[in-house]
C-alpha cells in the first residue's frame, strides 16, 4: 500500500512568508503503528507522513478510530512507530529508549490535555515548575519564568493557589502556562477545551492565538471543528492514514467550512 | 530536600492513613527499643553479681546438711558440725599453688556504739580478702597480716554501717562493742559497693571484718543458730579461692571438686556447695544471648508487619495516582524519578515512625525504671539499630511500589480515572 502523503509546507505557498523559510521541528515519516490484539492485528496508524514548520498552527481531526489519539501519543514521545521515522527537531525519536525519550518530552513538547491534568496537592507555581524539576533547573529563575508565564496566560497572582481553588478556564490556562515553561519546540493540545463551555472555549483558543506572535507552534488534535477551524491547517485522518490536509484560510476565503 | 518537602505534601493527602502506617512503624521501632531496654537492664544486673562475686573466684561454701532435720528433732541439744573446716583451706593452697585462698567465718551478732545498736554479720578473714572481693578502703585501713597475728581487737567496718553506728561522727579511731563484751577498734572503713546481698542475706556494706584469728579466739567456732535454737559448729562459712586468670578457672573449679567430693566426710554429709562466678556468668550471657535472638526475631516480625503495612499504602497510593503518574511522565519524569519520588514517600512515612518511635522506645523505660523500679537500659546503638532498621524498611518494601509505578505506560497511565 502507498502511504498517502500530506504535506502541511506545500499547502502555505504563497503567504507573506515562504513556509520553506521556516525549520521543520516534527516530522512524520511514514509511520505505522500497529497493535497486537490477540490474533488481529490492528494498524491505528498505517503510514502517515507529515509535517509541522516553527510557527504553524495544524489541527489534527478524526472520527474516532481513525488513529488520532495514536498520532497524538506518538507527536507526544508517549508512543514509538512500530515503522517509520518521527523527527523531532530533525533528530529520529522513534527508537530511543526510555529515558531519552523522556528527555524529548521534558525538552521540547509542551503538552496540555482536555482536563488540565494539573497535580492536585501543589500549589499553581509547584504545578509550572514541574517539567523543569525533572531537568534539574528548579530555582529563582524557574520561579520568575513561572511568574511571567502565569501573567502572560491572565493568572498573575495565583502562583500560591491549589488547582481545586481555580475554575476550568483558569486551570487550563495554568496547564497552558506549566506547558511553555520548558520553551518547547511545540505545543501539542489534546481536546484542550473538552472540558470547557464554549465561552471558556472561545477564551483559550484566543489565548492560542495570542500566543503565537511569539513564534509558538501549535498542534491541537480534536474532533470539535470549531476549535480546528482556529487553526491555519486541518489534517483530517481516516483509518489510519491522511485523508486530507485542508487550508482554513484558504477554505474561509472561499466561503466554505 | 525538595523531593522530602513533596514527599510529605502527597503524604499530607491522605493524613488519617499516613499516620496510622507511621504508627505501625512507630510501634514496632518503640517495642524494639523498649523491649531491648527492658532486656539489657534485667540481664545487665545478673551479670553485675556474677562479675562482683569476682570471674577468677572459685567459692567454696559451707551449706548445713540436709538430714539435719531428723537430727534436730532427736537431740536440740546435740552440736551440729559440718562445713568447711581450716585443713580444707590448707589442702586447697596445696593443690593450687598459684591460687589466693582466703578463709572466711561468719556469724552474727548485734554491734553497738552509744545510742546506736545494730545487728549484723560479723566477717572474720584473712588479708587478701579486701583483693579478692575486689573491695576497696574508703578511709583508715584494711586489717593486716601483724593484726592476724596479734589476733588484734580490731576491725574494718562497711559503709553503711559506719553510717549507721557513727552517724555523726568519724569512726576510724572509736571502738564499737561487738556482742557482749568484745570491744573492737575500727581502723578503716570501706567505699560503698551498692551490691546484691551475700549468700548470708547480708550486703558486704553493712558487715564487720575482724581478723580471723581474733573471730576464732573471741567467739570460737559454735555458734547458736537462733532459728533451730541449737548449736552448730562450722569452722569456715567459705574459702575463696582467686585464680590468676579466668583460663585458670575452670581447671580449678575441677580440681576442688575432685578434692571435696572425694573427701570422706564433705562427700558423705553434702556440707560443701562450689559456686563458679565464671560459669554463672557464661550461662548468663548465653541466656542474654538467647533472649536477644528471640527479641531480634520478634522486632524483626513487628517491622516486617510495618513495612507490609507500608507496602499496602505505598501500592494504594500508586494506583490512587496513577493519573498523577502519568502526567509527571508526559512533563518528561523519567522511570528513575518516578522511583525515587515514591521510594521518598515510603521512606519519609517510616523514617516518621521511626523518629518518633525512638522518642517513645526511649520514654517507655525511663517510665518502667520510675514506677515499677525495673532496672533497664537503652544503648544508643539498639537506638540506631531500630531506626536504621525501620528506615531500610521503608525503602524496602517501597521499592516494589515504586517500581510498579514507575513502569505504568504512561499512555495508559494518562487514561486512567
Amino acid at each position: 500500500m502507498v502511504a498517502r502523503t500530506a504535506v502541511v509546507a506545500a499547502a502555505t505557498e504563497g503567504n507573506a512568508v515562504t513556509a520553506a523559510d521556516r525549520p521543520i521541528i516534527a516530522e512524520f515519516v511514514d509511520v505505522h503503528r500497529h497493535y497486537v490484539m490477540g490474533k488481529n492485528v490492528v494498524k491505528a496508524l498505517n503510514g502517515v507522513s507529515m509535517q509541522v514548520r516553527k510557527g504553524d498552527y495544524l489541527a489534527i481531526m478524526g472520527r474516532s478510530g481513525s488513529g488520532k489519539s495514536t498520532m497524538l501519543n506518538i507527536l507526544g514521545g508517549l508512543d514509538r512507530p512500530t515503522s517509520g521515522e518521527y523527527r523531532v527537531g530533525g533528530r529520529d525519536v522513534s527508537r530511543l529508549s526510555d529515558d531519552d525519550l523522556s528527555d524529548v518530552r521534558g525538552r521540547e513538547i509542551g503538552f496540555i490535555f482536555q482536563s488540565f491534568n494539573l497535580i492536585p496537592q501543589l500549589t499553581v507555581l509547584e504545578n509550572l515548575e514541574v517539567p523543569l524539576f525533572y531537568q534539574g533547573r528548579v530555582g529563582p529563575e524557574s520561579r520568575r519564568k513561572a511568574e511571567h508565564l502565569a501573567g502572560r496566560v491572565g493568572l498573575g497572582g495565583r502562583l500560591e493557589h491549589k488547582p481545586m481553588e481555580l475554575s476550568g478556564g483558569q486551570q487550563q490556562r495554568v496547564a497552558i502556562a506549566r506547558a511553555l515553561m520548558n520553551d518547547p519546540l511545540f505545543l501539542l493540545a489534546d481536546e484542550a477545551t473538552g472540558n470547557l463551555d464554549s465561552n471558556t472555549e472561545k477564551e483559550i483558543l484566543d489565548l492560542f492565538d495570542d500566543l503565537r506572535p511569539d513564534g509558538v507552534t501549535i498542534v491541537v488534535v480534536t474532533h470539535n471543528p470549531k476549535v480546528a477551524e482556529r487553526a491555519d491547517h486541518t489534517l483530517w485522518l481516516k483509518d489510519g492514514q491522511v485523508e486530507q490536509l485542508i487550508d482554513n484560510r484558504a477554505a474561509a476565503g472561499r466561503g466554505t467550512t | 530536600m525538595r523531593m522530602v518537602r513533596l514527599g510529605l505534601k502527597s503524604l499530607m493527602l491522605h493524613k488519617l492513613r499516613s499516620t496510622l502506617t507511621t504508627a505501625g512503624i512507630l510501634f514496632g521501632v518503640a517495642s524494639v527499643i523498649a523491649m531491648l531496654a527492658v532486656g539489657e537492664g534485667a540481664s545487665a544486673e545478673t551479670l553485675r553479681q556474677y562479675r562482683e562475686m569476682g570471674v577468677t573466684n572459685v567459692l567454696i561454701r559451707s551449706k548445713k546438711p540436709e538430714e539435719t532435720q531428723q537430727s534436730s528433732t532427736s537431740s536440740t541439744m546435740s552440736i551440729l558440725g559440718y562445713g568447711l573446716v581450716y585443713h580444707d583451706a590448707d589442702r586447697i593452697q596445696n593443690l593450687l599453688p598459684t591460687a589466693t585462698v582466703v578463709r572466711v567465718r561468719e556469724f552474727q551478732r548485734g554491734v553497738i556504739r552509744g545510742e546506736n545498736w545494730t545487728s549484723t554479720i560479723i566477717v572474720g578473714t584473712e588479708v587478701d580478702f579486701l583483693d579478692v572481693t575486689n573491695m576497696k578502703v574508703d578511709e583508715g585501713r584494711w586489717l593486716s597480716e601483724l593484726d592476724q597475728q596479734h589476733q588484734a581487737n580490731i576491725c574494718v567496718i562497711g559503709h553503711k554501717l559506719a553510717r549507721n553506728l557513727f552517724p555523726l561522727e568519724d569512726p576510724v579511731g572509736k571502738t564499737i562493742l561487738v556482742g557482749i563484751e568484745d570491744r573492737f577498734e575500727v581502723v578503716g572503713v570501706l567505699e560503698g559497693q551498692g551490691r546484691a546481698a551475700s549468700p548470708n542475706g547480708t550486703t558486704l556494706d553493712e558487715c564487720a571484718f575482724i581478723p580471723l584469728t581474733s573471730s576464732r579466739r573471741r567467739f570460737g567456732d559454735t555458734v547458736r543458730n537462733p532459728s533451730t535454737n541449737r548449736f552448730e559448729n562450722v569452722e569456715l562459712q567459705e574459702v575463696k579461692v582467686k585464680m590468676p586468670s579466668t583460663d585458670d578457672v575452670e581447671m580449678a573449679a575441677a580440681v576442688l571438686d575432685r578434692m571435696l567430693m572425694s573427701d570422706p566426710v564433705h562427700s558423705a554429709k553434702k556440707d560443701i556447695e562450689i559456686t563458679v562466678p565464671l560459669e554463672l556468668l557464661r550461662k548468663a550471657e548465653a541466656t542474654e544471648r538467647m533472649f536477644n535472638l528471640v527479641l531480634a526475631v520478634i522486632a524483626s516480625i513487628s517491622l516486617l508487619v510495618g513495612g507490609i503495612g507500608i507496602m499496602n499504602v505505598m501500592l494504594a497510593t500508586v494506583t490512587e495516582r496513577t493519573r498523577e503518574i502519568g502526567i509527571r511522565r508526559a512533563l518528561g519524569a523519567k522511570k528513575k524519578h518516578i522511583v525515587q519520588q515514591f521510594l521518598v514517600e515510603a521512606g519519609v512515612l517510616s523514617a516518621l515512625g521511626g523518629l518518633v518511635g525512638v522518642g517513645l522506645g526511649v520514654l517507655v523505660p525511663y517510665g518502667i525504671e520510675r514506677w515499677f523500679e525495673q532496672q533497664t537500659d537503652v544503648q544508643p546503638p539498639h537506638v540506631l539499630l531500630a531506626f536504621g532498621i525501620s528506615a531500610a524498611v521503608g525503602v524496602v518494601f517501597g521499592l516494589y511500589p515504586a517500581w510498579r509505578a514507575a513502569n505504568m505506560d504512561p499512555v495508559e497511565a494518562l487514561r486512567h480515572e
